[in-house]
């Protein structure tokens, strides 16, 4: 007798606290300063990075998740680890550094298949997305990534 | 108080792929320095050492390694890290001990014997790790960044990649004849154009290796050469420098900027202030300068750098070496050395192996590379974790 049985794998973040879970609207969590409001990411636990404050404590606030394209690159050859590539042969992926406009900051981000470094020019939007980072036996590990936008907001 | 110091000796080990221990480079060099200075081991009473992180326990505590290795004679010892900025502080620390009157004659070393390929963080889980961070969850070399930044170039100023590739030319002929340099091969914008794309816009030949090598120099003060006798090369200023909050622009290794938002970015980003920060510290500017030396790690930063030390306006860079100004023969040439382009990067000992070849331009011993006349030069870079490094030399 054969039992057949559906391996559904645990998704996981690639690090805990720096987004949340939710696919259909991801947001990096960042920390906002209760004294001075200085914005950072990945967030704040113990020390404001102003050297005008020295706020020690923190809310934790969802970022914007879409900017303009700062600037792009890719990996042609395979980084070293703790990098693990999601395929056996390695696949070169595109990099992407997006500036927020509420919170004037450049955040970086793999950019998805099937985009790569021939789909960017600086300037463009660009949005948020959940996306595999590489996958274990028993788990899908998901990481941020960014995207050219699909629609207006 | 002269706020001068004296190079009085200057020595280096040659840069490429030797397989041995960094210790070796590093002798050879300070022995070097030391005869060039006309002095001995024993006259040394500072040995200021520049760390190195891939070599175990010595490379950490490279200035009592190199004092070990030369004898230990009791003399006084510092070791020092700055990414690759290292070389700077260990110069700066032998400068104030010499000013302050706490020591005459210091020995200041860098060595380093690096890995193949990419430069990687170190082993182990380390989630709050900025290193670990970018490489883990954004896949980001040290050759993203520069990527990054050449991209900023094409789309602000629309420089081309034959724009970047022209800088390797530059400086592959600058370091034809430097005896230190690892690679002395002219190299065509074709070759660089058909060689492999490594981190977008940037190909395998517009990015500088990773090398051994080791760089020495012996510093004194001002008074003491010149009871010597000898009009040797002055260090007019150091800038080993942090940025300043908040930082707008996105630097190794971090995976994000500082907010800008509570706060306006100081209107001289950091690669300007290390600059001008020399600059303002030995009473110059830029165009005081008759050489430079910059920190090539690509092409296109070589490019940055013409702007940031205010050699030319920004988004000029482009015109100003297609004008030759920064060529041997030109108006102020940039990495008559040969450059990074030429000797690929031995971290620790870089920033020291700008200011040998500063010394020996402005002694006018620079053979088959030398800028005529050269009485001014500046040695900048940056290395990561906020880390600046400016020298400026005078004869």
């Amino acid at each position: 007798m054969f039992y057949f049985r559906v391996v559904t794998k645990k998704t996981v973040p690639a690090i805990e606290g720096f987004f949340t879970m939710d696919p259909e609207r991801p947001r990096l969590l960042g920390s906002r300063c209760k004294r001075c409001g200085n914005h950072a990411f990945p967030a704040e636990k113990v020390f404001c990075k102003n050297p005008s404050c020295d706020g020690d404590e923190f809310e934790t606030v969802e970022l914007s998740a879409r900017g303009k394209l700062w600037s792009f690159s890719h990996n042609g050859y395979q980084p070293p680890p703790p990098y693990v590539s999601p395929t056996k042969e390695y696949e070169p992926f595109a990099i992407a550094a997006v500036e927020l406009e509420a919170e004037k900051m450049v955040v970086l981000g793999m950019v998805p298949k099937p985009y790569d470094h021939t789909s960017l020019e600086v300037g463009m939007e660009m949005e948020l997305v959940l996306d595999t980072l590489f996958e274990t036996e028993e788990e899908r590990v998901v990481v941020w990534k960014w995207r050219p936008a699909q629609a207006a907001v | 108080m002269s706020k001068e110091v004296a190079i009085l000796g200057v020595g280096m080990h040659p840069w490429g792929k030797w397989g041995r221990n960094f210790v070796e480079y590093g002798v050879k060099a300070a022995r070097d320095a030391i005869a060039d200075a006309g002095i001995s081991w024993k006259d040394v009473d500072f040995v200021a050492g520049g760390d190195t992180m891939r070599n175990g326990y010595p490379g950490y505590v490279a200035g009592s390694t190199f004092a070990e290795a030369l004898g230990f004679n009791g003399t006084r010892v510092a070791s020092c890290y700055g990414a690759c900025a290292t070389g700077a502080q260990a110069i700066d620390v032998a400068r104030s001990r010499i000013l302050a009157g706490l020591s005459d004659v210091a020995l200041v070393v860098g060595a380093d014997a690096a890995p193949k390929g990419f430069f990687a963080p170190q082993k182990g889980d380390r989630p709050q790790d900025p290193d670990w961070q970018r490489f883990r969850l954004v896949g980001m070399t040290n050759p993203n960044y520069f990527g990054l930044y050449a991209r900023r170039r094409m789309a602000l100023y629309g420089a081309k990649s034959e724009d970047f590739a022209l800088v390797k030319v530059k400086n592959s002929r600058h370091g034809l004849h430097n005896p230190y340099a690892r690679y002395r091969k002219e190299v065509t914008v074709e070759e660089i154009m058909a060689s492999p794309l490594v981190a977008d816009p940037l190909r395998l030949l517009d990015i500088c290796a990773t090398s051994d090598g080791g760089a020495a120099l012996v510093l004194t003060s001002v008074e003491f050469a010149e009871k010597r006798g000898i009009k040797a090369p002055r260090i007019a200023a150091i800038n080993a420098a942090t940025p300043t909050f908040p930082n707008p622009i996105l630097d190794m290794p971090y995976i994000s900027t500082d907010s800008a938002a509570v706060a306006a970015p100081a209107a001289r980003g950091f690669k300007p202030s290390i600059a001008y920060g020399a600059y303002e510290e030995a009473g110059i500017g830029p165009e005081d300068l008759d050489l430079a030396e910059v920190y090539d790690l690509s092409t296109a930063l070589e490019l940055d750098w013409y702007e940031q030390i205010g050699l030319c306006g920004e988004g000029e860079a482009e015109a100003f070496l297609r004008s030759g100004a920064t060529t041997l023969g030109g108006k102020v040439p940039v990495n008559p050395s040969g450059g990074l382009a030429c000797f690929g990067e031995a971290v620790p000992a870089q920033a020291i192996a700008q200011v040998c070849e500063l010394a020996w331009q402005i002694r006018g011993q620079a053979e088959g590379r030398q800028v005529e006349g050269a009485k001014v030069g500046l040695a900048i870079n940056q290395g990561l974790f906020g880390h600046g490094s400016a020298v400026i030399v005078k004869g």
